[in-house]
This record gives C-alpha cells, structure tokens and sequence, in this order.
C-alpha cells in the first residue's frame, strides 16, 4: 500500500494576498471619489455594492496578475513571498479564483448597478490581464505607461455607477491616474532597478537607462500637471479644488524635476526617487480628496 | 502524520469559517439589493 502525501491547503489568508489589497485601496479610493464627484448621488446600497465590485474586479486582475506571472514574481525579492512563488497556493486555485472573482464582480455590477458600468469594469480588468500582464510587461520598456490605463480606470467605474454614463470630468481623472503611473512608477525603478533586472522584465531604468528614464519622469510630469488642473480652469469644480489641486501638483512638479536632473552617485541613498515614490501616492490621495470635498463642501 | 493532518483539518475548517462570512454577508447583500430595487420600482 502507498501513502499519498497530502499537501497543505492554501489558507484563505493567501486568497486575500492574491487580490494585492494594498494596490486595491488606491483603485477603491479613486473608484469612490469618482462616484462621490458625480453631479447625481447613487443609493448607499448601490454605492456600495459599486465600489465593491470596483474591489472585487481589482482584485480579480490581481489574482490573474500573480498566477500569469508566478516565475517572474520567484526571481524578485519584492515578491517572492506571494503565494505562489513561495508554494503556498497552486497555480489552477489561483486561476479558478481569479476567473471566477471576475466573472462575479461584473455580474453583480451589471445586475445591480446598471451595465455601463460593469463593460468599462469588463474592460478594464482585461486590459490589466490581457494589455499590460500577458502582452506588454515582459516586452516593451513602455509597459507600465499603456498598462497604467488599467488602474485609471475605477474613476470613470464610479463616475458611470453614479450616472449610467461618462463625461469629461472623468476622462480627466482617468487621465490624471493614466499620466502620473509613469513618473510613480519609474521613481520606484529607478531603486529598486537590480530586482526588475534579475527578473528580466524590460523597465525603462534596465533598457533605455537610467538618464532617459529621469528625463522621461519630467517629461510625463508636464502633461500631468495641465490635466490635473484641467478641471478647474474648465469650471467643472470649484476654487477649492483648483487651488488645493494647484499647490499639490507644483510640489510634484519640484520633485519630479529634483529627479529629473540628478544623477545617480557611488553610494547613492536615492532619496528624491524614494520621496517622489512616496508623495506620489499621497498626491493621487489628495486630489481626489480635494475633489470630493469640492464637490459636497457648499461655497458661501 | 496525525500532526500534519490536524494543521490540514484546521486549515480546511478556517477557509470554510471564511466562505460562511462571505456567503452570509452576500445574502444580507442582496438582500438589501433587492429592497431598493423594489423600493426604487414602486418611485419611493
């Protein structure tokens, strides 16, 4: 008689990791506030289940994120820890629940919240997947500028649950989120540029170096700004917005050129990169903090 | 391996506590989805 060794099942702990939860609380956040920017107020029910749906699809494309790229997650030290290069999950649960998160969150949306709403859902995972995962990732140094598009999507998901549509007050916050990936995200290559090296993924720092990438932080940040502001100089938000939305970016903007025309020394603590990596993501807080509360604070 | 197989039934007893939190708060979910829907129906 043979004994079967049984493996231990993934805990429901790893499930969760799969979703990238940190990553989702920047899509949840810019998916609510495009909501909560919209000119119609939506039931909370109805808000809510949206916004979990947003979580739930966000979560979904992280899932099939980490089970297409197991072997590439295996070689980096920031991720060698997930579930599946660790051995903790196999590779079919991780597909079945990516799969199947998916195909719920846009049921739900669609059944729920209206169907607007659950194609640009629709979409926006498969970009994520299909886009950025499966095609450009591993080709192009350009990867993270077209997959960026994926996670600048939860404002126009939001905006659409609120109003069955979209106008151009989100196509700017999709294109706010759409432009500033780059500069994010190379300031977060350029220190941690060794670990995507030993993976053999193409960013911008290990093909076209690490001066290109530093102009091209600059040169993203320019049209960054104009769209940031874009919604007050138009007149779709209030002076509060506008004047809030201005001082962020200027900051940016003297971080981002810090950056940009600094080289890299013996020893280097790159420490404008890792404060620009850090103040990016407060900025996106922030603006769409600043939105909301000009949205729903009444001017005098 | 009676250990191994008291860490794989307590492990299998934690996913199912987790699927019954899911499962349970989909209901009150839809449930409450339902509700509006119907109050929404009815031009409440």
């Amino acid at each position: 008689m043979t004994t079967v060794p049984m493996t231990l099942p993934a805990d429901w702990r790893d499930f969760l990791a799969l979703t990238k939860p940190r990553v989702m609380t920047l899509v949840v956040f810019t998916g609510l506030c495009g909501m909560l920017a919209a000119p119609v107020t939506i039931h909370p029910v109805l808000g809510f289940t949206a916004v979990l749906c947003i979580a739930l699809g966000a979560g979904a494309a992280g899932a099939l994120n980490q089970w297409y790229e197991a072997d590439l997650d295996a070689k980096m030290k920031r991720t060698r820890g997930r579930p599946l290069p660790a051995g903790r999950m196999d590779r079919q649960s991780a597909l079945h629940f990516g799969v199947g998160l998916a195909i719920f969150s846009v049921l739900l949306m669609g059944l729920a919240v209206n169907i607007p709403a659950a194609l640009i859902l629709t979409v926006s995972i498969l970009f994520y997947v299909l886009i950025y995962t499966v095609w450009l990732k591993r080709r192009t140094p350009q990867n993270i500028v077209i997959g960026g598009a994926a996670g600048a999507f939860p404002p126009l998901i939001g905006w659409a649950a609120a109003t069955g549509q979209v106008a151009l007050l989100p196509f700017l916050l999709f294109s706010l989120v759409f432009l500033w990936t780059p500069p994010h995200f190379w300031a977060l290559a350029l220190f941690v540029r060794s670990d995507y090296a030993a993976a053999g993924v193409p960013m911008l720092p290990v093909v076209a170096g690490e001066r290109t990438t530093r102009v091209q932080i600059g040169l993203y940040t320019v049209p960054m700004a104009v769209v940031a502001i874009l919604p007050w100089l138009l007149n779709l938000t209030g002076p509060l917005y506008g004047v809030i939305a201005t001082a962020l970016t200027v900051a940016f903007g003297v971080l981002a050129l810090r950056v940009a025309t600094r080289t890299t020394q013996p020893d280097d603590t790159m420490k404008p990169e890792k404060q620009l990596f850090a103040y990016s993501i407060l900025y996106l807080f922030a603006m769409f903090g600043a939105l909301v509360a000009d949205r729903w604070i009444p001017y005098a | 391996m009676p250990e191994h197989d008291d860490r794989i039934r307590a492990r299998q007893r934690a996913r199912a506590t987790a699927m019954a939190l899911v499962l349970g708060g989909l209901v009150v979910l839809l449930f409450a989805i339902t509700i509006v829907k119907i109050q929404a129906g009815m031009g409440t």
